[in-house]
């Protein structure tokens, strides 16, 4: 979607609405609402023609609190409604809001087809490893062995990684942000609101009172240096207090390496518009206890788009012919009776 | 010699292995008699395997006309000419011509092979007491077509092939049908492909010769054209009929068509017409699942568009939850359910109306919604149309019941003029001065259709219970309650927007026949004979099922007794018997199949000897 910061002159008590918001202090979601609301004056759409799409789950009460057009529908199924909404209307701007349990356990469905598709809107995935409004269940992106109250004996499950779904899904813009990186968040929310087409942004986020430090290992500032990395297109990975880690390529196998030791020059560069998401792919299943965990744009790249497309074939058909309703009731034999 | 007879109606089945060609057989004798003047009804009846094993019971397929010279509401009772192209299709079909019936078979498909195929020991053609019942001629339509055929450049089986043509020709013959509208058909359906196209014709003019030289037929009977009111016509069927309407309505409202949808029999064909008429800016979505398509449908209601989607039975059980949403956020869209045997994936193919309790109930909490139930394939169109007005002008989601007869069955249909069919404007607020998303209309409590894109009218919807007006989420014990009551009477109230009910034969006195769906036109037909027979008898057809039309209660009051006809176990009974306190006597029939006019006809001889 095309952006025009000068035309509208919006400021972030432009977006929130006058509502109550009930999520509890210390919540993740919080902070994110805190900088969509701050970002979008930036991003330059008119309010009116932004809609905030959401499922079940504590994320989605998300758009209650946005004072834009917004739909709390129902579990797992937002982004059905954005693609109708898309199609009938592409040239608004759609987020859907959503949780690791809305995503990727009832909704993943819809939530691999949009992305297949790429139908433009952008995907927020709130991902704080547990059920928080069902009262601390364990979810589809929940560690091996996370107790909870239907877990009391550890869970016996494997967590699934959004990224890797979306990439599965042939996403063309995945994103990983934190919640408390607000500079960050709000930087990749600008990149996914500007990408044509859909856009998947994990947000790692803290559920303080089911699941609290799930994220601490990024979170913490004593150990975010060497914990996390930054990707930037067309930079060596580097991270550490210092930048003095790297990563490598050995073979098809990533690794960690002492910048000293290798040299800048032998670490992998990030581009996320490379055309396989092989390297996307890759850096996906980076993280603890081995690997730093990436965050940033994954990947970026052109593709056409699902409402452009279906468009395209009405324009293609209203200019080959007539919009005659009185013809399409004559199809096939006719007789008149006199 | 061969003598001509005059008759009023007939009903022709015809019937072979699916890989025989008998849907586009009888679909052709139904097109040729309606253009030569015939009122027509027809009942298609296939395997829902795409290809079961050849000649196996399980792979027969039949096609069920009637034709006559009156107006007639039903594809016929019994046949009184069964073609059949092979031994299972015989022994499947055979106990339905009606005795003295005429019956052609293709002797060659009688073979050892094609007998033990249809598991039979030995010809049934050899039983002597096939003759006394019917009118029997073996006709050896695989040599004689493959004779005709001599000298064309095609392989042995595709001159097979051609033997439905044969007996289509010979079937016109028998009822001095022209030739042309099929001769016409051929040539546009195989122009490319010469070979083909003149293999159909000879076999179908052989058919027609042999008719008329073989001496084996001694009566050639007559059909002539019924009376109908001047215009002009086509053939429809009800999956046709509803996709017309559908776009029609958006047409009317100069609004995009948003059809979403998941491939399933006996609702896909709708999904297939509309994705081919994007230059009328129909939008159609194959979604990746019913609840996507529900969901979809959803979004793109609330984008402004007219939106739809279309399913069976077994989508209905995986849209409930979304369409619950609809119901929530009062917003205005059309479900139809082409309804089709149960439970379960049931019976894909095969047609019933054991949907309504589900369209009326088969949701979370208090969840009313309207419901519409075209009565024959051409009132599809209708329908559809209706459904549209309703939903917007009540926003409210409307359910469509469809049956797999109707959506299958086809008839002739005047076809109106677009300056004939009644206006439909909407009007979207965008006055954002006193604006409250549930701020109710005050005749029709419908709450106002505001488009995201309208300038400081942002609000929020969603499926939480929310504030009477405002629509502010509340848990407010005397929220829920006003709210509950309101989505209540906002449907109760489109009784006031319908048409009353009207009773045809008898207005009050023994016995009332209630009808709704596809049964009409075999309700209707049944009180017309029992009526000629001096039964008195009244029939009403309730095309509304919810609300149900405000005088249904007085015209129930008026007849001693209530008979309900219906392809489920009494579903339409309980509603009745719940709203209005009083008994009716129930009619089931699940069989896969609908009403013949002889069931209900004796049902009402029943009641009233």
């Amino acid at each position: 979607m095309k952006t025009d910061p000068e035309s509208v002159k919006l400021t972030r008590k432009d977006f929130v609405a006058a509502q109550d918001v009930r999520w509890c202090p210390g919540c993740g979601d919080n902070a994110i609402l805190a900088q969509v609301q701050k970002t979008l004056p930036e991003i330059g759409i008119p309010r009116e023609n932004i809609v905030f799409i959401s499922g079940i789950g504590c994320s989605s009460r998300f758009p209650y609190y946005m004072n834009t057009y917004g739909l709390h529908s129902i579990h797992g199924r937002a982004p059905t409604l954005a693609m109708g909404l898309k199609v009938a209307r592409p040239e608004l701007q759609v987020w859907v809001v959503t949780g690791d349990g809305d995503a990727l356990a009832i909704g993943g469905n819809h939530f691999a087809h949009a992305m297949r598709r790429n139908i433009d809107i952008n995907i927020l995935l709130f991902n704080n490893r547990i059920y928080g409004l069902t009262k601390g269940q364990y979810s589809p992106t929940s560690a091996f062995g996370t107790r909870s109250i239907s877990s009391p004996d550890g869970s016996i499950e494997n967590p699934v990684n959004p990224v890797g779904v979306a990439i599965g899904s042939e996403a063309a813009f995945i994103a990983r942000t934190v919640d408390v990186f607000q500079k960050h968040m709000s930087e990749v929310l600008k990149r996914a609101a500007n990408h044509h087409g859909a856009s998947l942004v994990e947000i790692a986020q803290n559920c303080i009172i089911f699941n609290d430090g799930a994220w601490a290992h990024m979170t913490d500032p004593e150990n975010r240096q060497q914990n996390v990395l930054y990707l930037e297109h067309g930079q060596p990975m580097r991270f550490g207090k210092q930048g003095e880690k790297g990563i490598r390529l050995n073979g098809l196998t990533p690794e960690v390496v002492d910048v000293d030791q290798v040299g800048e020059e032998n670490l992998l560069i990030h581009d996320e518009q490379a055309a396989e998401p092989t390297l996307a792919y890759l850096l996906s299943r980076m993280g603890p206890p081995d690997f730093p965990i990436p965050v940033g744009v994954f990947r970026a790249i052109d593709k056409p788009v699902y409402s452009q497309r279906l468009m395209n074939q009405v324009h293609t058909a209203q200019a080959e012919k007539q919009p005659d309703l009185e013809a399409l009731f004559r199809q096939g034999e006719c007789w008149d009776v006199s | 010699m061969t003598a001509e007879q005059t008759i009023d109606q007939v009903t022709i089945l015809f019937c072979g292995d699916s890989g025989d060609g008998m849907q586009l057989t009888g679909a052709q004798l139904t097109n040729t008699s309606a253009v030569y003047g015939n009122d027509v009804s027809t009942l298609p009846d296939y395997p829902s395997e795409i290809r079961a094993p050849a000649g196996s019971l399980a792979g027969v397929s039949a096609f069920q006309l009637q034709f006559a010279n009156h107006e007639i509401h039903t594809p016929g009772d019994r046949p009184d000419v069964l073609v059949a192209m092979n031994p299972a299709s015989f022994k499947v079909n055979l106990s339905k011509l009606r005795t003295q019936g005429t019956l052609i078979v293709d002797q060659d498909a009688f073979s050892d092979k094609g007998l033990a195929r249809a598991g039979y020991q030995q010809s049934p053609l050899d039983d002597p007491g096939l003759t006394s019942r019917y009118r029997v001629h073996v006709v050896p339509a695989s040599t004689l077509t493959l004779k005709a055929l001599e000298g064309l450049d095609l392989k042995r089986t595709a001159k097979i092939r051609c033997k439905n043509f044969f007996a289509l020709g010979l079937v016109c013959w028998l009822f001095d049908r022209p030739l042309d509208p099929v001769l016409d058909w051929i040539g546009k359906k195989f122009g490319l492909n010469k070979d083909v196209a003149e293999a159909n014709r000879r076999a179908l003019k052989t058919g027609y010769h042999f008719g008329e030289t073989s001496e084996a037929f001694d009566v050639q009977w007559q059909v002539q054209a019924a009376e109908r009111q001047p215009g002009t016509y086509r053939i429809i069927n009800g999956n046709e009929a509803i996709a017309l309407g559908l776009v029609t309505a958006a047409q009317l409202t100069d609004k995009p068509l948003v059809y979403s949808s998941y491939p399933i029999t006996p609702a896909s064909d709708i999904l297939h017409q509309l994705s081919k008429w994007k230059h009328l800016n129909v939008r159609t979505i194959q979604a990746e699942d019913e609840i996507a398509a529900m969901g979809s449908t959803i979004g793109a209601a609330y984008g402004g568009a007219l939106a739809a989607t279309g399913t069976s039975g077994p989508g209905v059980c995986l849209k409930s939850e979304a369409i619950n949403l609809a119901i929530m956020l009062e917003l205005p869209l059309v479900i139809l359910d082409v309804q089709r045997g149960g439970p379960s994936t049931g019976l894909p193919t095969k047609t019933e109306q054991a949907d309504l309790l589900q369209a009326m109930f088969g949701r979370n909490g208090e969840s009313p919604l309207p419901i519409l139930a075209p009565a024959s394939p051409k009132d599809c169109f209708d329908t559809a149309i209706e459904a549209f007005r309703i939903a917007v002008r009540h926003m409210t989601p409307v359910f469509i019941l469809s049956e797999g007869f109707l959506a299958n069955g086809s008839e002739p249909w005047c076809i109106p003029s677009i300056s004939e069919l009644e206006p439909f404007l909407i009007q979207h607020p965008d006055d954002p001065v006193g604006f409250h998303p549930y701020n109710r209309d005050a005749d029709t409590l419908a709450r106002p259709w505001v488009l995201p894109g309208t300038p400081g009218m942002e609000h929020r919807l969603g499926g939480l219970e929310k504030q009477p007006v405002t629509g502010a989420v509340s848990y407010a014990p005397q929220d829920h309650a006003a709210m509950c009551q309101q989505r209540a009477d906002k449907v109760e109230r489109i009784a006031n927007y319908i048409p009353e009910l009207e009773v045809t034969g008898n207005e009050q006195g023994d016995l009332l026949v209630l009808s709704w769906g596809g049964s009409y036109g075999a309700c209707f037909t049944a009180v017309q004979r029992a009526r000629r027979k001096g039964f008195p008898v009244g029939h009403a057809h309730l095309r509304y099922l919810n609300p149900f039309p405000r005088n249904l209660g007085d015209i129930l009051s008026r007849f001693d007794r209530v008979m309900i006809p219906e392809l489920n176990s009494g579903q339409l009974g309980l509603l009745v018997r719940a709203r209005y306190l009083r008994d009716v006597v129930h009619l089931p029939k699940l069989q896969g199949l609908p009403f013949s006019v002889g069931e209900i006809e004796e049902k009402i001889e029943d009641l009233l000897v």
